[in-house]
């Protein structure tokens, strides 16, 4: 199953490198992950999704905690949460297809932010599933370039991770 | 406050931290704190002949005190040459700091003459590692270190120096801080008292219990408390490959080591227990077997420092994270508190049928009439020769498997080898670490022609330092754990397993300025072996011929259950 795990750490060098090194070392699977720093700035905040069952989803939360430079992680999956991605996807844009892109794009909620004579460059945001829905519905024929962000997350309600 | 260089903070530090020994080799990098060592005598460095060296006398000491140990090695080769040792303090939880030089840190990321990436070398076997930016920051690195090292689950911290921070030009107020605090690490100190209450109601419903422990419970400090609960109850104890000496090995309830190589009535024990009592332990592939058919009817309660050690490999149906020593304590009040009482009649059956199973196979080898010995035999040997009593620090092979089955280790913290990484030249700088630190003790290294080799060249180091230690080669001119599984598994297909060339031993250690006695009988093998012990001062290599046939038995059958063993070349279970 399908997991996103929040890391908060130190924003110290190679703390990065330490979580990234232990899921290769571990074998654990990434699918993405986005790290930026918080509004403390010692902090960075780190999300990371993956696939296993529990006893995998088990030993990744245990040995990210391990790590001296990890202050807390949590699995968002376990609770109500929202999680969002940003996609920039750049369109080859001519004839037909023209109107079609700005059509989809209009029923995504995806802004155009790019234009030239032949190509649409369109933002969207979403959970990752919405964002895979649009790429879908428009075919792979006129896309020449997609930017994903990778998942963020958080949980709903009073809950936060925090120190 | 005084002021002090980046290096003579390095120095001082580690004087205020309450070493006395640190074991290394100098370089470029590390000229400065080198410098600052010569200038000062409370800190004593002892020079090796490689860093790996360096780091397994470090872990060796700190294997034997519990308190970690500390190695200096400079950038490039002088780190890598450290990994090895470094890995094997990690895989077994060996609190140890290992300082490494860097090139200045200006120079970081251009290639620089000896600069290696240490910090990302080390990243997947160390604690936690640190790289020093600002030379002010010294003392609480290292204060850090230690801290880290020894806490919680031991392990290995890498502090990278670059030889800028360490100038002798740049001085900064000296302070060592009283205690450390990180937002980020707070190591358990007490087991969950709901937890505990559930694994003694479990233990003391129990009808085929089996306490199983392991290293946790050698640097836990938990033997005594181990001790106490296990006679309270009368249960049978198991111990892992690092976990030998945390319940005496001659004491009526001992049933032996577990696992690969375990006891045929530990192995036995455990396919049939219904409770599983795991102290510090951590299920590991050389005990468990085939997991999946991994003691079928036993409920497993696991007290471990490491959460994620815990249903690792194998579910525990109660988990109790803790320190050993602190959770075996509430357990023996519980136990002693309760109204409950083991059942009586059900362990007095347990007890009769491990007695049966001990009858049955109980280690018992084939000695023929040939003079050739059973390496077995010079194991037996050297037990009754140092009452048992001797710190046995061993390298990796089959000489391993026999010192950990037939030496008798009845104190913690003496039987000493690499268990987790099975580091093969491990043996003999882990004797020096424990000799230098207990010179009043018998310290003894057991290795084969094979070991030996991989760090040979520190009996130079022990000839400048007078580190009389003893090792008992036992020499069958093959690798035999290699061999044996070529035996098993290849068709007797010895594939680069002969050593072919051997030294003459006995020669070697006397240009070395040692002691060497050679054995071929086992007629002569207790005077040769009483004789070198006589030798209270002197390095002795005792180069014993043994049986180069021989296999280490019982074997587990791969991926089979604990109770599917070879017992003999012929017999399995």
């Amino acid at each position: 199953m399908r997991h996103i795990i929040s890391v908060l750490m130190e924003n110290e060098p190679g703390a990065l490198s330490r979580v990234v090194g232990l899921f290769s070392q571990r074998n654990f699977n990434i699918e993405s992950l986005t790290v930026a720093p918080t509004e403390d700035e010692t902090l960075s905040r780190l999300t990371v999704t993956t696939i296993g069952d529990d006893r995998v989803i088990e030993q990744i939360t245990k040995q990210l905690n391990k790590l001296i430079d990890v202050v807390k992680v949590v699995d968002l999956s376990e609770g109500d949460h929202i999680e969002r991605e940003l996609m920039m996807i750049k369109f080859k844009a001519n004839g037909q297809m023209r109107a079609e892109i700005k059509r989809t794009a209009d029923i995504f909620r995806g802004q155009i932010i790019d234009i030239t004579p032949n190509t649409y460059t369109v933002q969207l945001v979403g959970s990752s599933e919405k964002l895979d829905a649009f790429i879908t519905s428009l075919g792979n024929t006129c896309i020449m370039e997609v930017v994903r962000s990778g998942v963020s997350g958080i949980s709903r309600g009073e809950k936060v991770l925090a120190v | 406050m005084e002021l002090l260089s980046g290096a003579e903070m390095v120095v001082r530090a580690l004087r205020d931290e309450g070493v006395k020994y640190i074991y290394g080799y100098p370089g470029g990098a590390l000229l400065h704190v080198y410098d600052a060592l010569f200038q000062q005598n409370e800190v004593e460095h002892v020079l090796v002949r490689h860093e790996q060296a360096a780091t397994h006398m470090a872990d060796a000491y700190a294997r034997a005190t519990g308190k970690a140990g500390v190695a200096l090695v400079t950038s490039g080769p002088g780190a890598t040459n450290a990994v090895t040792g470094i890995a094997t303090a990690y895989m077994d939880s060996i609190p140890m700091v290992v300082i490494t030089g860097q090139v200045m840190s200006f120079l970081i990321g251009e290639d620089a003459f000896q600069e290696t990436d240490m910090l990302g070398i080390s990243r997947p076997i160390v604690k936690h590692n640190f790289s020093v930016t600002r030379a002010e920051d010294i003392p609480s690195i290292i204060k850090k270190a230690f801290y880290i090292a020894q806490t919680g689950r031991p392990g290995p911290v890498v502090i990278d120096i670059p030889k800028d921070m360490t100038a002798p030009t740049e001085r900064f107020p000296y302070e060592y801080p009283k205690s450390v605090k990180l937002r980020s690490y707070s190591p358990v100190t007490k087991g969950h008292s709901g937890q505990i209450r559930k694994a003694v109601d479990m233990l003391l419903a129990a009808k085929r219990p089996m306490i199983y422990t392991g290293g946790g419970v050698i640097m836990g400090d938990a033997s005594r408390e181990l001790i106490e609960l296990a006679h309270l109850l009368n249960y049978p104890v198991t111990n892992t490959l690092m976990g030998l000496g945390g319940f005496p090995g001659t004491d009526g309830q001992f049933v032996g080591m577990l696992g690969m190589h375990g006891s045929y009535e530990a192995n036995m024990a455990m396919h049939h227990s219904d409770l599983i009592l795991a102290v510090g332990a951590r299920f590991d592939d050389r005990v468990t077997n085939g997991v999946d058919k991994f003691c079928p009817t036993a409920r497993i309660v696991h007290i471990d420092i490491d959460p994620a050690s815990i249903s690792k490999t194998i579910q525990a149906d109660v988990p109790i994270v803790g320190p050993a020593k602190v959770v075996l304590d509430d357990m023996i009040q519980l136990v002693k508190e309760s109204k409950k009482r083991p059942d009586a009649e059900a362990i007095a059956a347990w007890w009769k049928q491990i007695d049966e199973w001990r009858a049955r196979h109980g280690g018992r080898y084939r000695t023929d009439d040939s003079e050739l010995m059973k390496p077995q035999q010079v194991i037996e040997m050297l037990c009754k020769v140092t009452e048992g009593d001797a710190y046995v620090c061993s390298d990796v092979g089959q000489h391993q498997m026999f010192a950990a089955q037939y030496y008798k280790y009845n104190k913690p913290n003496r039987w000493i080898n690499s268990g987790g990484l099975g580091t093969m030249g491990f043996g003999l700088p882990a004797a020096m670490g424990v000799k230098m630190n207990f010179p009043n003790e018998e310290v003894v290294c057991v290795t084969g022609e094979g070991s030996i080799q991989m760090n040979i060249q520190e009996l130079s180091t022990c000839k400048q330092y007078d580190i009389p230690v003893k090792i008992i080669c036992l020499n069958n001119q093959s690798l035999g754990m290699v061999r044996q599984w070529q035996d098993m598994n290849y068709e007797s297909r010895h594939s680069q397993s002969y050593m072919n060339s051997l030294p003459d031993f006995v020669k070697l250690v006397e240009s070395y300025g040692h002691v060497g006695i050679k054995v071929t009988k086992y007629s002569e093998l207790e005077s040769a072996m009483r004789e070198a012990f006589a030798m209270k001062d002197r390095l002795v290599f005792m180069d014993i011929m043994v049986d180069p046939f021989e296999h280490v038995y019982p074997m587990q059958v791969p991926r089979g259950s604990m109770r599917d063993m070879w017992l003999s070349k012929t017999e399995r279970t």
